[in-house]
């Protein structure tokens, strides 16, 4: 049996990875500041309607530093997106928000517009290179329950859950979902735009299941189905669903 | 060495003080060695229950705190000889509890008795994770109704992560005890059933508490069920479960089957 679940006016909820510049400053911050304007003196414009996040990590500098520091950046038309590795004592309204969970990518290298420079440039850039796309391989086999308020997120590939997923907790795959128990929380499938992702589960009594952005609560699902042995998958804009043996 | 438990449970009010302090006592009538610890600072429960509240002088935030030893703090039961409590402070703020004062007095405790059983307050914050945090096994009292099941799934996940043992990579030894049980109303379908609750949170039952008046009888008398009346059927069901922490392998009983033939005929007849 298969039934239509989703009504075509559903609302998107999509992940989506940017790639972004990462500036590291050191202390002092007046001497990075020099030397990041040398930097923007070789390469004009290189800032410009790029995303920039600021890195923090290890910086012994406080709340007021760090809102001068977005200052002196702001005249040099550099617009900060977020703050990666600051204490939340540093952070404030008014601020770029934190960001975690970032991802190492290549060095960026500038283009120098004159004659190369001689010495060596202590910031690493250059043409921002698209990530490539990787196929999805990867798979993570989680053996125990996913508690309420755990969340398994897992974006480059398939999760594997042998035991059920509580009330209140939440898998998040780039790939399928495969719950070998009761899906009690929230499973969300394909969040990095797999669209031929699905969710498997012995027992069907999920707060929300999604599949590349496409959502549905169980309310909306038809009663036949919950308690059941289900896979879903997506048709279109369409969450399908069915029962499996 | 001796092992220390935690009674935890995420929620409050289902019974873990009420646990801690029959467990404790339903231990040492056996004339092992055990100490009941309160952790719930500012809400302290634990003395009342044990009949001692008018004999705390020092509580576990003095001896934290350096300001008092711990044999002053340690209240023995007056009734048992070998059981003690360390009560925790109504006045002081939770924030006195700190990681190394917490496992200085953990340790030292392991040194002297068989039992450690910490009660923790209820949430997951600093009191509660803390209580937690030098358990060798875990006591997860629930209720048979869902809001009770689900922070008791919480909990467990924090059992696993948040303790020393898991920081360690080793496992945490995790019972359910499912207190206020009542079999007609789970066959009624008002309360969820033994064998939802197990299916939910997947850890092994060490004990079924039936609900009943001897339990709050007993609390207002300033006494565990345990000690004040071992033959009702609440305090039965602590003594096996205080038997299965010991290691010893007993068959469960649902509390309320016993009552047998007679009461499903009439319940039948009546339907």
């Amino acid at each position: 049996m298969t039934k239509v679940l989703t009504d075509a006016r559903s609302i998107r909820i999509k992940g989506r990875s940017f790639l972004a510049l990462v500036l590291s400053p050191d202390l002092p911050l007046d001497d990075w500041l020099v030397r990041l304007d040398d930097l923007a003196s070789r390469s004009a414009g290189f800032f410009l309607d790029r995303p920039v996040v600021l890195d923090v990590t290890g910086l012994a500098i406080d709340k007021v530093q760090l809102k001068e520091l977005f200052e002196q950046l702001a005249e040099r038309n550099v617009r900060i997106m977020g703050i990666e590795g600051a204490r939340p004592s540093m952070l404030g309204p008014g601020m770029p928000p934190a960001m975690k969970g970032g991802k190492p990518a290549a060095d960026i290298e500038v283009k120098e517009r004159e004659a190369a420079c001689e010495e060596p440039e202590s910031v690493d850039t250059a043409p921002v290179e698209l990530p490539q796309v990787r196929a999805i391989t990867q798979s993570l086999v989680i053996n125990e329950p996913v508690r309420s308020g755990q969340s398994i997120i897992f974006p480059e590939g398939d999760v594997t859950i042998v035991g059920s997923v509580a009330s209140g907790a939440e898998v998040i795959a780039g790939g399928s979902i495969h719950v070998y128990g009761a899906l009690r929380g929230r499973a969300m499938a394909g969040t990095t735009g797999n669209s031929a992702s699905r969710i498997f589960c012995r027992k069907l009594e999920a707060e929300l299941v999604a599949i590349d952005g496409i959502y549905k609560m169980i309310e909306d699902m038809s009663p036949a189905l919950v308690g059941q042995p289900v896979q879903l998958w997506l048709d279109g804009d369409s969450i399908m669903a069915s029962t499996i043996i | 060495m001796g092992k220390v438990i935690v009674v935890t449970s995420g929620k409050g009010g289902v019974g873990k003080t009420t646990s801690t302090a029959a467990l404790g006592a339903a231990l040492a009538q056996n004339g092992e060695r055990v100490v009941v610890v309160d952790f719930d600072v500012g809400l302290r429960n634990l003395d009342l229950v044990m009949g001692a509240e008018r004999r705390v002088v020092y509580d576990l935030v003095n001896v934290i705190q350096g300001e008092a030893k711990l044999t002053q703090a340690l209240i023995r039961d007056k009734r048992l000889e070998s059981l003690f409590l360390l009560p925790a402070s109504q006045t002081r703020d939770k924030d006195n509890l700190t990681t190394e004062g917490v496992d200085r007095v953990i340790t030292e405790l392991k040194r002297v008795f068989d039992w450690v059983i910490c009660d923790s307050p209820a949430g997951i914050e600093r009191g509660a994770t803390l209580a937690m945090r030098h358990a060798d096994m875990a006591v997860v009292v629930t209720n048979p109704e869902v809001s009770s099941v689900r922070d008791s799934d919480r909990i467990i996940g924090l059992l696993d992560s948040k303790t020393l043992k898991a920081e360690r990579g080793e496992r945490m030894e995790k019972h359910l005890m499912l207190t206020r049980y009542d079999s007609a109303r789970a066959d009624r379908g008002d309360m969820l059933k033994v064998d939802d609750v197990l299916e939910i949170l997947s850890i092994p039952l060490v004990g079924i508490i039936p609900e009943s008046s001897d339990v709050l009888r007993a609390s207002n008398m300033g006494a565990p069920v345990t000690l004040a009346d071992a033959r009702c059927a609440p305090a039965m069901a602590y003594f096996e479960a205080a038997r299965r922490l010991r290691g010893e392998q007993l068959p469960i009983t649902i509390p309320g089957d016993k009552r047998g033939i007679f009461g499903k005929i009439f319940g039948r007849k009546a339907a």
